[in-house]
């Protein structure tokens, strides 16, 4: 090796680890290219950062686009309040370790109107806390745009969204309104006020991310792996019976069990699967039999068919 | 398991659920290759909704719960107890209520051997900018045909989209062929007709299959059963087999994205390669500018490597300082694109505004954006794939071809030689939406109009006296019908001593 290496490359700790093969490759050069394109392009980007894998998979492709330096743009967690606490640990972590620029917002509304899953549903609780959460965040900071780790494969809509999906002032998504998308090349050009969600992911699915992790030795949070659990049984959904808020129904009670999630949200809205993958490699194994979505655990993709396409048109992302 | 040993346990399963298949094991097998982009064309009418939702059933990409809100939404299923595919398809609520599909979707699937991007694109005639849309990353497109009608004019039209857009190679699926009583003289006589029919569009790797999507036979698994004559290959097994299109044997091109400076002592250019390869001590020319350097080394998050090849994301590190920005192309010295002012092109229009001869607008191709007027020539009949004469504004879905005068110097290769820096996008600086799409047919020469017996005089300056010359106003007046190459110094003398004077 030439010995004139600048010195953030000496302290480069991935070298010895396997290739990836040409197809994640392929997605992740897509990944990087979007992301630099979009940090040449606008004044102010922002990364939306959940804590879930497909977001630790998007910091890591951005810490790869923009290597020998920092990631330009800070990291925004709208938080709800009611995350997993082992989320909220584990997002801490990462911030100090990668040495990122960090933006937490909770809509204010959460806390004065006493808005919870429990007493206003999870419609218009996700309505609240994280659509006009995080369209107070971004008006807040003034992002013309903002990366997000959305797949196509997720959803019937998402299907048809572009890498860079277009909002106008108030954040509105319009499906019957998008530019044509050729190519590799990306239109930037907005006006003040407008703004675009750039999706580096689009192209993957549930199963190259999982790959990806493995490949790569992306650190996720714990609560993606089996471990012996306490819950509740609510509506069909196995809901996570750690935080004191969680008040239990008539008729409900505390049960263990090697559960572990496939998504992770907001806990009294996101259902754990019992399993007993407590590693990586295992995970990948169910995954294969899996024969469910992932998103058969989110309780606000169910309250109707194109509920996801609802929200998206007010704003979420 | 093979694909052959799956439709025989299919076939033993018979009539029974469903998911009584096997599951193709395709999640932990590394891949040896890049996913398979392809597009599909044909109406509705053709079956293609059931076709892909096939493909997504029979390769397990739908999920039971997906299957059952499916089942819950449509409320109906078909004589064979699947659900109504279309539904699966059709993401957006408008499409839901009207029954159409108005856009390009994609959807994802994968076999044991490799996975696929498919773009879904709606078959009407006024949809001619989604296709183009979604031809524009496809290495392969199936076009799908009633085996009841055969052949029909948008199956030309969806051809024609297709070669223009780059693709060499075609599936034609010759589909509800059930329905013909697996007639096997009316399948050689389709494919007969389409291979004709791609011959004439230059288009070699053809394959015609006899097929029921609705039935299962010939998409992922086998139709003997029913064609016990046919011994070609499933619409599956094609696809694996398909190439990926690759950019690897031209030049090295590299279009600058951004400059990364995170030191004083690292200056790195970022940028995906777009053609070619590159390597520690390649010299390579800065475009537009015409400067010369050295590749010293290739970076990346996880190694500093030897090499890199088209499609690998990069840092490229030179060995001086030369002024390079985003938009600028890093390209080998041997092999370089087209500079010039004025080029030539194919465009398809995009939008319901068309496009106006004269009008400035923004053409971005690669990382750059620049100015551009657009002057059409002709316009391609559809119907019967001629280009007639044609000098106004193209309109919404018309694919015409241009001049394009660029007020600074612009740098391509031909489409055809490079799907990457020979394409551009047009926006309309009004709306800023994307109007059209491009592809470079060549660069116009720019002694067009001009007797080629007038008197010419060659220079061969030093590149600063060059630059203060052509920054004249004398010299920028006339800057249309002057040729300049960049060219180090043992070129230009290599060059002048070429010619008698």
């Amino acid at each position: 090796m030439p010995s004139t290496l600048p010195e953030t490359e000496l302290h480069n700790p991935q070298t010895t680890k396997t290739p990836l093969d040409p197809h994640l490759k392929a997605l992740e050069n897509e990944a990087i290219h979007i992301f630099r394109e979009v940090a040449a392009e606008f004044d102010k980007p922002v990364m939306l950062y959940s804590v879930g894998k497909d977001s630790s998979v998007l910091l890591h492709l951005a810490r790869k686009a923009f290597y020998p330096g920092r990631v330009p743009f800070p990291l925004l967690h709208v938080n709800t309040g009611w995350k997993f606490s082992e989320m909220i640990a584990f997002r801490n972590d990462i911030v100090k370790k990668y040495d990122l620029d960090f933006i937490e917002h909770i809509n204010p509304r959460g806390a004065a109107e006493n808005v919870t899953p429990f007493t206003h549903g999870s419609a218009l609780f996700t309505d609240i806390m994280k659509t006009e959460g995080l369209r107070q965040a971004l008006d807040a900071g003034g992002f013309d745009a903002a990366f997000g780790g959305a797949r196509r494969d997720e959803e019937a809509s998402r299907a048809k969204e572009r890498i860079y999906s277009f909002r106008t002032p108030e954040h509105r998504w319009d499906p019957r309104a998008q530019r044509p998308e050729l190519w590799n090349i990306y239109n930037g050009m907005i006006r003040k006020g407008e703004s675009v969600r750039a999706f580096p992911l689009s192209n993957w699915t549930e199963v190259d991310i999982w790959r990806y992790i493995q490949v790569e030795e992306i650190p996720l949070v714990p609560l993606y792996y089996a471990k012996e659990r306490p819950y509740i049984e609510r509506d069909g959904m196995m809901i996570l019976a750690e935080d004191p808020r969680l008040e239990l129904l008539p008729g409900e009670t505390v049960k263990h069990g090697s559960i572990r999630f496939r998504t992770l949200g907001d806990f009294p809205l996101t259902g754990a699967i019992p399993s007993v993958a407590t590693n990586l490699e295992e995970v990948i194994a169910e995954l294969e039999i899996a024969t469910v979505s992932e998103r058969q655990g989110r309780a606000i993709d169910r309250d109707q068919s194109g509920s996801m396409e609802k929200k998206k048109r007010e704003g979420y992302f | 398991m093979t694909v052959s040993a799956i439709a025989q346990a299919a076939a033993e399963a018979s009539t029974g659920s469903v998911t009584a298949f096997p599951a193709v094991d395709a999640a932990r097998v590394p891949r040896d290759t890049r996913p398979l982009r392809l597009i599909t064309c044909g109406s509705v009418d053709d079956g293609k909704s059931t076709l892909i939702g096939r493909l997504l059933w029979d390769t397990k990409a739908v999920k039971e719960d997906q299957a059952a809100t499916l089942r819950r939404d449509s409320g109906k299923q078909n004589d064979l107890g699947l659900p109504d595919f279309a539904l699966l398809l059709d993401g957006l609520q408008a499409e839901r209520e009207q029954g159409i599909t108005i856009d390009v979707a994609y959807r994802y699937f994968a076999t044991d051997k490799r996975s696929f991007i498919v773009a879904d694109t709606p078959g009407h005639e006024q949809y001619t900018r989604n296709m183009a849309t979604g031809a524009s990353t496809a290495d392969l497109a199936v076009l799908l045909v009633d085996a009841r009608t055969g052949l029909l004019e948008q199956t030309r039209r969806h051809a024609t989209i297709a070669t223009l857009m780059g693709i060499k190679q075609f599936v034609l699926a010759v589909n509800k062929f059930d329905l013909t009583g697996y007639d096997r003289a009316r399948f050689d006589q389709i494919s007969h007709e389409f291979k004709e029919l791609a011959l004439s569009l230059g288009v070699r790797q053809i394959t015609a299959i006899p097929m029921s999507a609705l039935k299962g036979e010939n998409v992922v698994y086998d139709g003997k059963e029913s064609m016990p004559w046919y011994d070609g290959p499933t619409l599956v097994e094609v696809l694996e087999l398909a190439t990926v299109r690759s950019a690897q044997t031209v030049g090295f091109r590299l279009p600058v994205q951004r400059v990364s400076r995170p030191g004083e002592s690292f200056r790195g250019y970022q940028g995906t390669v777009a053609g070619g390869s590159v390597k520690p001590g390649d010299s390579v020319v800065i475009l537009p500018s015409g400067m010369v350097a050295n590749v010293t080394k290739i970076v990346t998050f996880d190694l500093v490597r030897n090499a890199a090849v088209a499609g690998d994301a990069i840092t490229l590190v030179l060995d001086r300082q030369v002024d390079v920005s985003r938009g600028d192309m890093i390209v080998s010295l041997e092999s370089q694109p087209q500079t010039g002012l004025a080029f030539d092109a194919q465009l398809v229009a995009l939008q319901s505004d068309g496009i106006q001869p004269g009008k400035r607008y923004w053409l971005k191709s690669g990382s750059r954006r620049q100015r551009v007027t657009v002057q059409p020539s002709s316009l391609l009949d559809l119907k019967s794939g001629k280009w007639n004469h044609h000098t106004d504004g193209l309109s919404m879905n018309a694919i015409g071809k241009v001049h394009l005068a660029f007020d600074e110097q612009a740098v391509f290769d031909a489409y055809e030689q490079n799907r990457t820096t020979g394409a551009f996008i047009l926006i309309d600086p009004d709306t800023n939406n994307t109007v059209a799409g491009g592809m470079i047919t060549g660069k116009r020469s720019s002694l067009s109009g001009i007797h080629t017996e007038d008197s010419r005089v060659i220079l061969s300056l030093p590149a600063d006296l060059a630059d203060q010359l052509m920054a004249t106003e004398l010299f920028a007046s006339r800057r249309e019908e002057a040729d300049i190459r960049r060219v180090n110094a043992g070129k230009a003398a290599e060059v002048l001593d070429g010619i008698d004077g």
